[in-house]
């Protein structure tokens, strides 16, 4: 049985004590999947499991759970997107008990992006490509009538370089097989190779990156972890954190808001960068917390229920911060 | 106009925005300031209750709004007034510092340490070093100028009042 039609057996015996099942269905075309609401069991044939399900559906449950409506949600999840709910978890933002979750083991997901960009400069238009199939290490994508084949990890997501929980932890179900962890990056190559720039360039990287932002939102809004919704003090006027002014500094300010409300419990899904319409590398600021966080508290997020994120805690003597050094 | 902090007079004054705890730093730097010890005089003293009462983001605010350098003292580790405010401020804080250089701005500009309400001298000491190493790094470079978006329409503008000026029949007009 494939992982898809086991994923379906448990959704169909889960499904008459659950509201809703969120899971992933076939988009407007053949290159995009979106999330699938399972509400009845005619439902469930629409459901699909392939490196095109690319959305944390987690981010749904802190709004869900809330809703007079909704009791008991069930959610499909990666491995990444586990964590995010082990990480709201441990800030007792969802009630654990009214959720079940159906895990999947990922072996990537596709970054459209980076196969956009390449097919581009192939020389065909993203909009004439109409299949695409994973085929092991190969991703091959019929267009223009011909077909261009890739390696999987020249446009996947830089995140499932780096990744090192591609199985979904503390889920109720499983389904598949698990997938060995097998991290092919230490650390993100764009990251990497951003740190080997000096100071000034940096900000002026980011004063030429920050000017484009159209302050959407959209990085926010689609974050698990942004679970504050209607009162993010970026969009409030009292307190006044960001001025109206559509300026370079104050949508610097507002990804400053987001990294340090990411702190010690960004879970790297990588979800406000795929949403940025106008693509700003916004998981260089994400990542370096990430690991300002490993090297300073030995913590990773989401990795376990029970843990207390480091902010939430201290020590009389740290271990790794010499702050009388200077 | 002094030769020991020897940052009174030289150049123009830079923005030192610090973030000082009511019951030791606050008192430290008053301490100072009955015992007359001469201080640079570019630090704003903001007073907060408590290091605890530090978000990070004060310090991105202030940096982002112009300010040169942001210095954050409160009480020492074990000190503090309300038990453990500042042990709480020391993680935010440290993981702060270690954030900045990602964004380009110098991590030297954000300091942070601990004096007591009876640590005048060791006040006096702080404010000059931080002083004088701001003032070594010179002004901080700002985030320039609106959405690109604005920018290229207001250069539109510009193109085509240029283009019409050189046009014959509004010299015409003009004359």
């Amino acid at each position: 049985m494939s992982t898809l039609e086991q994923l379906k057996e448990q959704i169909r015996k889960a499904l008459p004590d659950l509201d809703v099942v969120i899971g992933w269905e076939q988009g407007y075309d053949a290159m995009h999947a979106t999330p699938l609401f399972i509400r009845e069991e005619a439902d469930i044939d629409r459901l699909i499991w392939s490196p095109l399900c690319v959305h944390s559906l987690g981010t749904y449950l802190t709004g869900l759970t809330k809703s007079s409506k909704v009791q008991k949600v069930g959610l499909v999840v990666k491995g990444c997107d586990s964590r995010a709910i082990v990480q709201l978890t441990q800030e007792r933002m969802i009630p654990r008990e009214n959720v079940t979750l159906f895990g999947v083991g990922c072996s990537g997901c596709l970054s459209h992006a980076r196969l956009e960009y390449k097919v581009e400069q192939g020389g065909h238009y993203v909009e004439d490509m109409h299949a695409i199939t994973f085929n092991g290490d190969k991703v091959e994508v019929a267009v223009d009538g011909g077909v261009e084949s890739f390696d999987f990890d020249t446009v996947c997501l830089e995140k499932c370089l780096t990744c090192r929980f591609p199985n979904a932890i503390a889920t109720e179900h499983f389904a598949g097989e698990e997938v060995p962890v097998a991290p092919k990056r230490e650390k993100a190559p764009s990251l990497e190779a951003f740190e080997k720039l000096p100071l000034d360039e940096r900000f002026a990287f980011w004063q030429d990156q920050m000017r484009r932002c159209v302050r959407c939102y959209a990085c926010r809004n689609t974050c698990p972890m942004c679970v504050c919704r209607d009162h993010c003090i970026s969009t409030s006027r009292n307190p006044h954190w960001v001025s109206q002014e559509a300026s370079t500094a104050e949508n610097f300010m507002f990804q400053m808001i987001h990294t340090m409300h990411l702190a010690g419990r960004c879970i790297e899904c990588g979800e406000c960068q795929r949403a940025c319409p106008v693509d700003l590398p916004i998981m260089l600021f994400r990542r370096t917390m990430v690991h300002a966080v490993k090297d300073t508290f030995n913590y990773v997020s989401g990795a376990d229920p029970e843990a207390t994120p480091p902010l939430l805690t201290f020590k009389a003597e740290e271990d790794n911060i010499n702050e009388r050094g200077w | 106009m002094s030769a020991r902090t020897g940052v009174l007079t030289e150049g123009r004054e830079l923005r030192i925005v610090g973030f000082l705890c009511n019951w030791c730093s606050y008192g430290g730097a008053d301490t100072a300031g009955v015992a007359r010890f001469e201080q640079p005089t570019d630090l704003r003293i903001i007073r907060v209750p408590c290091s605890g009462r530090i978000d990070p983001l004060f310090i991105m605010r202030a940096l982002v709004s112009g300010a040169d350098g942001v210095l954050v003292s409160g009480c020492h580790p074990r000190d503090c007034h309300y038990a453990e405010g500042n042990y709480y401020a020391r993680r935010r804080l440290e993981l702060l510092k270690q954030f900045l250089p990602i964004t380009g701005i110098d991590p030297q500009r954000f300091e942070y340490t601990w004096v007591s309400a009876s640590e005048g001298a060791r006040w006096q000491d702080v404010v000059t070093k931080f002083t004088n190493r701001i003032h070594d790094l010179g002004p901080a470079p700002r985030m320039q100028g609106g959405s690109g978006y604005d920018e290229l329409c207001l250069k539109q503008i510009e193109e085509g009042v240029k283009q019409g000026a050189a046009c014959p029949c509004h010299k015409e007009r003009a004359l």
